[in-house]
């Protein structure tokens, strides 16, 4: 059966409902065995310690690209049917920004919080308060920010039409991009650490606590 | 939540390889395309969450809000939605994921040089900057970077960009909560 199901009207109600409830708990299955209900871990990348969310994102999202491009090709998903991603790019690049500062600031984003909560991080469900506030804050202030929320309109635009390439010739580049991605973090990994000592004591410490070993990194 | 792990459990399962849980993770999306035409998000579905707790703390002012209008259908709860039911069953999926690896364990994560009421004024401040920037972004790491990125929106890359560089921004304010 060729897709998007839902589109061409072959899901019902409830299927759909328990269709979305199936896809996210695969999602919250694969990103706790990624290591991502572990704030420490999430951060890491910031502090050039762990690699783990700039490595599962890139492939998650290019195993994803290729097989959209691939069903396309092959018949099996009408890509005119997907849901059109409009950029707005001046609130998109300004929310980046602030998404990154509160990431680091918070530990998670909102689906890793969800999964941290459920793992038992009391700091997780702290942080998902805190989003509703920021929520309620936004809609708060929304008429003040109504004109910035629609600037930067650029309508529906891919990468491939932004680069007037064919989208295979965007995945190309895109792998070439992430393989040199992957390159500079062995790099970084590989480089002696001063402080391994530091994090290695707390890390046992906090195992020992835990009553587990070897989990972290 | 709280909850011990058996007490002669000594060691949790290793996290899979980036790669192959980023392989797992990009299956999961395509095939969230393939069955409803959009990806995975996370943040819609706390949107949805605060529309209702409007609704239920003062009846009228979710739909009455220019942007919390739009999650109110009249007769139906904004909680009665394919992103609520799909973050339900990320919650459900992290459990499990946590339980059948002995990682289901009460704490509050933290580096070792910061205490715990520091660490929680911190986690809500973090997440109200965020919960702020998802609705700017029209989306977070989930709806944008991982949905948009695949589907190779130009908005969606250039949030990515963002967020790399908000957090490096401002890592070395808050190393002490972490490092």
């Amino acid at each position: 059966m060729s897709g998007p199901l839902e589109v061409q009207g072959l899901l019902s109600e409830a299927w759909r409902l328990a269709l979305g409830f199936v896809v996210g708990l695969l999602f919250g299955f694969f990103l706790e065995r990624a290591g991502f209900g572990s704030a420490r871990k999430l951060t890491g990348v910031f502090y050039l310690k762990d690699f783990a969310v700039p490595k599962v994102m890139l492939s998650a999202i290019l195993v994803a690209m290729v097989g959209l491009l691939t069903l396309g090709r092959v018949g099996s998903l009408d890509l005119d049917l997907l849901a059109a991603m409009p950029t707005y790019i001046w609130p998109q690049l300004a929310g980046g920004l602030l998404l990154g500062i509160g990431f680091v600031v918070g530990g998670y984003c909102p689906g890793t919080s969800a999964v941290a909560a459920a793992s038992g991080k009391w700091d997780a469900l702290v942080f998902m308060a805190g989003l509703v506030t920021g929520i309620f804050s936004f809609a708060q202030l929304f008429d003040r920010l109504e004109s910035f929320y629609f600037s930067g309109d650029l309508g529906d635009v891919t990468l491939a039409d932004w680069a007037g390439l064919p989208p295979a010739g965007v995945v190309f580049l895109l792998l070439l991009m992430a393989g040199a991605a992957f390159w500079l973090i062995g790099r970084i990994e590989r480089r002696p650490r001063k402080d391994e000592g530091d994090l290695g004591e707390h890390t046992r410490r906090s195992n020992a606590v835990l009553g587990v070993g070897g989990a972290q990194s | 939540m709280g909850m011990e792990l058996k007490p002669n459990r000594r060691s949790s399962r290793a996290y899979w390889a980036p790669f192959v849980a980023g392989g797992a993770l990009g299956l999961t999306l395509l095939l969230t395309f393939y069955l409803t035409g959009h990806g995975l998000g996370a943040s819609g579905a706390y949107t949805a969450a605060t529309a209702a707790l409007l609704e239920t703390v003062a009846p009228g002012s979710a739909q009455n809000n220019s942007y919390l209008g739009s999650y109110i259908t009249p007769g139906r709860s904004p909680l009665y939605s394919w992103i609520v039911f799909e973050m339900l069953g990320v919650i459900v999926g992290g459990f499990l994921g946590a339980v059948t690896a002995g990682r289901l364990k009460g704490q509050i994560e933290r580096g070792p040089s910061i205490g715990r009421g520091s660490r929680l004024t911190l986690a809500f401040a973090g997440g109200l900057v965020m919960g702020f920037a998802t609705r700017l972004a029209r989306g977070c790491t989930s709806g944008q970077a991982l949905s948009g990125g695949a589907a190779m929106a130009l908005g969606s890359w250039a949030f990515m960009l963002a967020v790399f560089a908000g957090g490096f921004l401002a890592a070395p304010f808050v190393r002490r909560e972490w490092q």
